[in-house]
C-alpha cells in the first residue's frame, strides 16, 4: 500500500512537471522550424502561473456544469497518466484500468468539456463542442483497431502487461503490423491532441478552431486547469504511443538507478516524437473540417491492415 | 422445504399485480384513490418480486411448480431459475421506480383520463412480463407474450385522440403479431420434436433436431424475439411506438419489454436449441453491430427527446446482441469460460440498459410534464428550474455513453474483452470479425457520447429557447424519488460492479454448465477481470475514488489561487454586438450538422432554405429552413412490402363474395382437408 502510494506520488509529480514543459518544447521547436525565436521552453509554466492568479468571469447563462468541467478535465487526465507506464513498465494504477479505461476516462473529460462549451450559450462554444465530438467519434474506431492490434500481441489490455511483453521483444516494432498500427495511432494522436492538420492549437480564428472554441468562455484558474488538463492529455497520449511501440529503456522495477535511466530514455523518446509531430505540423496546412474524416479513414484502414497483418505474419 | 419462500413471495407479487389490476378498475370513479391504489399495489408487487428474485438467485436451485388448468397440454407452470430470477430482478427494480414516479405523474390524468383503465393495463403489463420471465411451458409463455403485446398496445395508444399515436399503435400491433407468429411456429417445431410443451423438454430433445430443423427454428426465434427487441431492420415500430406512450410507460417499454426479446433469445439459443452452429452466433453478432451503429446514427438526427431515447434502445440492444453472439460462437468453438464472459457482458448490459434507459425516459417524462414539449429545439436552460431532474438525467447520460465510473462502462468493458479474446479463440477469417466489431463498438460509444452531449446540453443548459421552457418548474417529489432511485442504481452497479458480478455465477452455471461470476473478481474484491488470466483488469471503484481524491487538491488550488479576486458573473462573449439571446445559441440541428455531412450517404439529407429580403439577399428579413433525412428502411423496405401485401389482398378479395354459403363451404373444405391430413399421419 505504501509502495503504491509512493509510486503514485512519484509518477504524478513527474506528469505534472513534464506536461507543461512538453508543450513549451513543442512550441519552441515549431518556432525554430519557422525561423522564429519562440517564447522559450518555460513559457507554458509562466502562462499557467499567470492564469491561476487572475480573476475569473463566469458567463451569466452558465450553470454548475461550467464550473465542474475544468476539474473533471484535469482530474481524468491526471488519473489516466497513472495507468500508463512512463519510466518503469509497472505503472502505479495499471491494475485498476488498462487502455480501455484510458480511452473512456479521456472520453469522460471530453464529454464534460463539450457540455461546458455549450453551457455558456454562445455559438462559438456550440461550434467547438460539435466539432470536437464529431472528430473524436470518427477517430475512435481507428484508435480502437490500432489498440486491439497491439493488445493482441500481449493478449491483454493492461498497459503494464503490454509493456512487459513489448520489452521482452524490443525489436518487434519492425514487424509490419506494429508499424502500420503506429502509423494509425499517430494520426489519431494528432487528431486527439488537436494539432495541425486537424486543429490548430495556436489560433483563435473562429472558422478553424475546435478546442479553443469550446473553452472560449473560460478564464483565470478554470482556464488554467483546462489548459493544464489538455497538456496532461497530450503527454499521456504521447507516452502511450512511445512506450507501447518503442519500449526501450523502460525499467522493470522502481529502483532509483532504473528510474533515472528510464527517465532519460523516456525524455529522449518523447523528444523524438515531439520532433516528428512538429515536423508534420510545420510541413502541412490545416485541413478543411470535412477533409478530416478522410484522414481518419486512412488511419482506420491502416489499423485494419495492421490487424490483418498480425493474422498473416 | 427451502424452496417455499421463493414460491410464496413470488405468488404474493403476482397477487399484488392482479389485485392492483382489479382494484384500479373498481375505483376508477374516484381518481385520487385510484391513483394511490394503483401505485401502491404496483410498488408492493415490485418489492415482493424483487425479494423473490434475490432469494431465487441466492438459493441456486431452480424452483418448479405447476397449477393444473384442466386443459390438456396446458398448465400454469412456473420455473424459477437463475435466469428467470435475473430478469425478474431487473423488472422489479424498474417497476419500483416507475410506480413511485407514477404517484405524482398520474395526477395530471385526474379528471381528464381514466386512471382506473390505465392502472388495469399497467398492472397487466407487469403481470404478463413476470409470466413471460418465469413460464415453464411454451403455451403459458405465449399467452403471457400475447397479453404483454396487447396490453402494451393499449398503453401505447393511451393518447388515442392523436392521429400519430394511432398510426404508431397500428404499426406496433402488426409487428407484435408477426413476431408472435414466428414464435408460435418456432415452438411448434420444437414441440413436434420433443413431444411436450415444457421448456425443460427442449434441451433433451435438441439433439434429435436435424440441422435444417435447427436452422429453421433458430431463424424463426431470432425473427420473433428480434422484432420484439427492435433489431435492425425490424426496428421501425420502436421509435414510432415508444415515444407516443405516457412517459412512465415509455420507460417500461424501452427498459424491460424489449428485454423480453433478449430473455427469449438467451433461454432458447443457449438452452433450448442445443449447440447452435457458429454461423448463427456470427449472424447475431453482425446484426448486433448493425443495430448498434445504425441505431445511434439515427438517434443523432432526432430532436424529439423521446424518439432519440427510443433509437438509443436499438443501439443498446445491438450492444447486448454483440455479447450474446460472441457467447454463441465461443460455446460452439469449445470455450465455455469465454462464452460465460461474453454472456455476462450481454446480461449485465441488459440490466444496465434497463436501468439507465428507464431513468432517461422518466427524465424526459419530467421535462415533458413540466414544459409540454418533447422537441429539444424549444427547450434549454432547464438545469436552473429543474436541478434534480437535470442531475438524474446527466447520470443517465454519462452511464448510457459508457463512461466510467458508471455501470454502462463495466458492461461495455466486458464486451470489449470478450471481443478481444475472440480473436485468439476462433480460427479462419471469422477472427478478423471480432476486432472489427470492437472498433464499431468504439464508434457507437463515441457517437452515443456525442448524442448525449446534444441531448443534455440542448435540453438543460444555456438559455431557454421558448416561454414554456423558461417557465418550467421542478416536478413533484415522488417523481424525483423514482428517478433518484435509478440514478443511485447506476452509480451502485458502476462503482460496485466487482461486488455485483458474482451474481452471475448461478446463471452461467445453469446456462453454460460452469459457474463463472466470482472468477471475474480479483484484487481483494474490487477489481474486475476477465477471469481467464489474460485480457486485462479494471476497477471502477478505484477510478471513482481516484477521481474524488484528485479533485480535492484541484479545488484547493483554485480556491487558494482565486482568493485574490472573487469570480464575477459577466455576459457571454457577443463579438461586440450586445444582446445575445437564446436565438444565438447552437441548436440540436446545428450540433449534428458535421455528422450529417459525414454520413450523408446514409442519411440522404434534404434541405430547403427560403429567405425573404427587401433590397439585397445579403440582408434577409426572414429565413425559413427545413431539413430532413431519408427514412431509408421505411422507404426501401416497408413501403414496397406494404404495397405488395395490399395488391395480394385485393386479389384475394375475389374469393370473398360476402355470401355466407360460400364461407360455410370454405370452412367445410378446410375441415375435410385437415382431417385427411391428420388421418394420413
Amino acid at each position: 500500500m505504501i509502495g503504491l502510494l509512493a509510486k503514485t506520488g512519484l509518477q504524478l509529480a513527474l506528469l505534472l512537471l513534464i506536461a507543461p514543459l512538453l508543450g513549451g518544447i513543442m512550441k519552441t521547436l515549431k518556432a525554430r522550424l519557422q525561423t522564429r525565436r519562440g517564447p522559450g521552453v518555460l513559457q507554458s509554466y509562466r502562462d499557467l502561473f499567470k492564469l491561476f492568479r487572475k480573476g475569473m468571469v463566469i458567463p451569466e447563462a452558465a450553470s454548475w456544469i461550467f464550473s465542474a468541467t475544468p476539474y473533471i478535465v484535469f482530474v481524468t487526465a491526471a488519473l489516466v497518466g497513472l495507468m500508463i507506464p512512463m519510466t518503469a513498465t509497472d505503472a502505479p494504477l495499471s491494475l485498476f484500468g488498462g487502455v480501455l479505461a484510458v480511452v473512456y476516462l479521456l472520453a469522460l473529460g471530453r464529454f464534460f468539456l463539450a457540455l461546458g462549451g455549450l453551457d455558456a450559450g454562445s455559438s462559438f462554444g456550440g461550434l467547438g463542442s460539435s466539432r470536437e465530438m464529431t472528430i473524436s467519434a470518427i477517430a475512435e474506431p481507428a484508435m480502437m483497431l490500432a489498440i486491439f492490434t497491439v493488445a493482441l500481441a500481449a493478449n491483454s489490455t493492461n498497459l503494464s502487461e503490454m509493456a512487459n511483453v513489448a520489452v521482452s521483444q524490443s525489436w518487434k516494432f519492425l514487424a509490419p503490423s506494429q508499424m502500420l498500427a503506429f502509423a494509425a495511432l499517430f494520426i489519431v494522436l494528432i487528431a486527439e491532441t488537436g494539432r495541425i492538420p486537424v486543429d490548430n492549437p495556436a489560433t483563435h480564428l473562429e472558422l478553424t478552431m475546435i478546442h479553443e472554441a469550446m473553452i472560449l468562455e473560460y478564464s483565470g484558474p478554470y482556464l488554467a486547469l483546462i489548459e493544464y488538463g489538455a497538456s496532461l492529455k497530450q503527454l499521456v497520449l504521447m507516452t502511450l504511443v512511445v512506450n507501447t511501440f518503442f519500449p526501450f529503456g523502460l525499467s522493470s522495477n522502481w529502483t532509483l538507478h532504473g528510474l533515472l535511466l528510464g527517465l532519460l530514455f523516456y525524455l529522449a523518446k518523447m523528444l523524438l516524437l515531439a520532433c516528428l509531430i512538429v515536423l508534420v505540423e510545420t510541413s502541412n496546412a490545416k485541413l478543411r473540417l470535412f477533409r478530416v474524416p478522410e484522414l481518419l479513414m486512412v488511419s482506420f484502414i491502416l489499423g485494419a491492415l495492421a490487424l490483418i497483418s498480425t493474422f498473416l505474419f | 422445504m427451502n424452496t417455499f419462500p421463493v414460491a410464496t413471495i413470488f405468488a404474493l407479487s403476482l397477487a399484488a399485480y392482479s389485485a392492483g389490476a382489479l382494484l384500479s378498475l373498481a375505483t376508477w370513479r374516484r381518481p385520487a384513490l385510484c391513483r394511490y391504489v394503483c401505485c401502491s399495489s404496483a410498488l408492493a408487487g415490485a418489492v415482493f418480486g424483487g425479494l423473490a428474485a434475490v432469494l431465487g438467485i441466492l438459493q441456486r436451485t431452480p424452483v418448479h411448480w405447476s397449477v393444473s388448468s384442466g386443459i390438456p397440454l396446458f398448465a400454469y407452470s412456473f420455473n424459477y431459475d437463475a435466469l428467470a430470477g435475473f430478469f425478474n430482478l431487473t423488472l422489479a427494480i424498474l417497476a419500483a421506480a416507475v410506480s413511485i414516479y407514477s404517484f405524482s405523474y398520474l395526477k395530471e390524468f385526474e379528471g381528464k383520463r381514466n386512471i382506473g383503465f390505465f392502472g388495469f393495463l399497467f398492472h397487466l403489463l407487469l403481470l404478463s412480463l413476470t409470466v413471460v420471465f418465469t413460464a415453464a411451458s411454451a403455451f403459458f409463455f405465449l399467452i403471457g407474450w400475447e397479453v404483454m403485446a396487447l396490453v402494451a398496445y393499449g398503453l401505447v395508444t393511451f393518447y388515442h385522440e392523436d392521429r400519430e399515436t394511432r398510426r404508431a399503435g397500428l404499426l406496433y400491433i402488426v409487428m407484435a403479431h408477426v413476431d408472435a407468429g414466428c414464435l408460435l411456429l418456432g415452438f411448434a417445431l420444437l414441440m413436434h420434436v420433443s413431444g411436450s410443451a415444457d421448456f425443460a423438454s427442449f434441451p433433451t430433445a435438441a439433439p434429435q433436431l436435424s440441422s435444417t430443423q435447427q436452422a429453421a427454428a433458430f431463424a424463426l426465434f431470432f425473427l420473433g424475439f428480434g422484432i420484439k427487441a427492435g433489431i435492425i431492420p425490424f426496428h421501425i415500430w420502436l421509435p414510432a411506438a415508444h415515444p407516443v406512450a405516457p412517459s412512465n410507460i415509455s420507460a417500461l417499454l424501452s427498459g424491460i419489454v424489449l428485454k423480453a426479446g433478449i430473455y427469449g433469445m438467451v433461454r432458447i439459443f443457449l438452452d433450448g436449441l442445443g449447440v447452435l452452429p457458429s454461423w448463427a452466433g456470427l449472424l447475431v453478432l453482425v446484426v448486433g453491430v448493425a443495430s448498434a451503429v445504425l441505431g445511434v446514427l439515427y438517434a443523432l438526427m432526432e430532436h424529439d427527446l423521446k424518439r432519440l431515447l427510443a433509437y438509443h434502445s436499438i443501439e443498446n440492444i445491438g450492444i447486448i446482441l454483440i455479447g450474446l453472439g460472441a457467447a454463441l460462437v465461443f460455446r460452439v468453438a469449445g470455450h465455455p469460460q469465454l462464452a460465460a464472459v461474453a454472456l455476462i457482458a450481454a446480461l449485465f448490459h441488459t440490466l444496465n440498459h434497463a436501468i439507465f434507459k428507464c431513468l432517461l425516459f422518466l427524465g424526459a417524462g419530467s421535462v415533458l410534464h413540466s414544459t409540454g414539449t418533447r422537441n429539444m429545439e424549444e427547450l434549454g436552460g432547464l438545469i436552473r428550474p429543474m436541478p434534480v431532474t437535470a442531475f438524474c438525467f446527466l447520470i443517465g447520460a454519462v452511464a448510457i455513453s459508457g463512461l466510467p465510473p458508471l455501470n454502462g462502462f463495466v458492461s461495455e468493458w466486458l464486451t470489449y474483452q470478450s471481443l478481444l479474446a475472440g480473436f485468439g479463440a476462433t480460427g479462419g477469417l471469422t477472427r478478423i470479425l471480432f476486432p472489427l466489431a470492437g472498433s464499431m463498438l468504439a464508434l457507437t460509444g463515441a457517437l452515443a457520447a456525442a448524442c448525449f452531449v446534444k441531448a443534455f446540453a440542448i435540453t438543460f443548459l444555456a438559455l431557454p429557447r421558448s416561454a414554456e421552457s423558461g417557465n418550467a418548474h421542478e416536478v413533484p417529489r415522488s417523481m424525483l424519488i423514482g428517478m433518484g432511485w435509478l440514478a443511485m442504481a447506476c452509480a451502485a452497479l458502476g462503482l460496485g460492479a466487482s461486488w455485483f458480478l458474482p451474481v452471475f455465477g448461478p446463471l452461467t452455471e445453469q446456462v453454460l454448465g460452469q459457474s463463472f461470476g466470482a472468477n471475474l473478481i480479483t484484487g481483494r474484491g474490487f477489481v474486475v477481470s476477465t477471469g481467464l488470466g489474460q485480457g486485462g483488469t479494471v476497477s471502477t471503484a478505484v477510478i471513482g475514488i481516484g477521481l474524488l481524491v484528485f479533485v480535492i487538491p484541484a479545488v484547493l488550488l483554485v480556491s487558494i489561487a482565486g482568493k485574490r479576486f472573487s469570480p464575477r458573473r459577466g455576459p457571454t462573449w457577443d463579438c461586440g454586438l450586445p444582446g445575445l439571446s437564446a436565438e444565438n445559441e447552437y441548436t440540436a440541428t446545428a450540433f449534428t450538422k458535421p455528422l450529417r455531412m459525414i454520413f450523408s450517404v446514409l442519411y440522404q439529407p434534404r434541405r430547403e432554405i427560403q429567405s425573404v429580403f427587401d433590397v439585397s439577399p445579403y440582408f434577409p428579413k426572414e429565413i425559413r429552413f427545413e431539413s430532413e433525412i431519408e427514412p431509408t428502411f421505411e422507404k426501401r423496405l416497408y413501403v414496397p412490402l406494404k404495397d405488395f401485401l395490399l395488391r395480394v389482398a385485393i386479389k384475394m378479395r375475389a374469393i370473398q363474395a360476402g355470401s355466407i354459403h360460400a364461407y360455410l363451404a370454405y370452412i367445410f373444405i378446410t375441415l375435410v382437408l385437415l382431417l385427411l391430413f391428420g388421418v394420413r399421419r
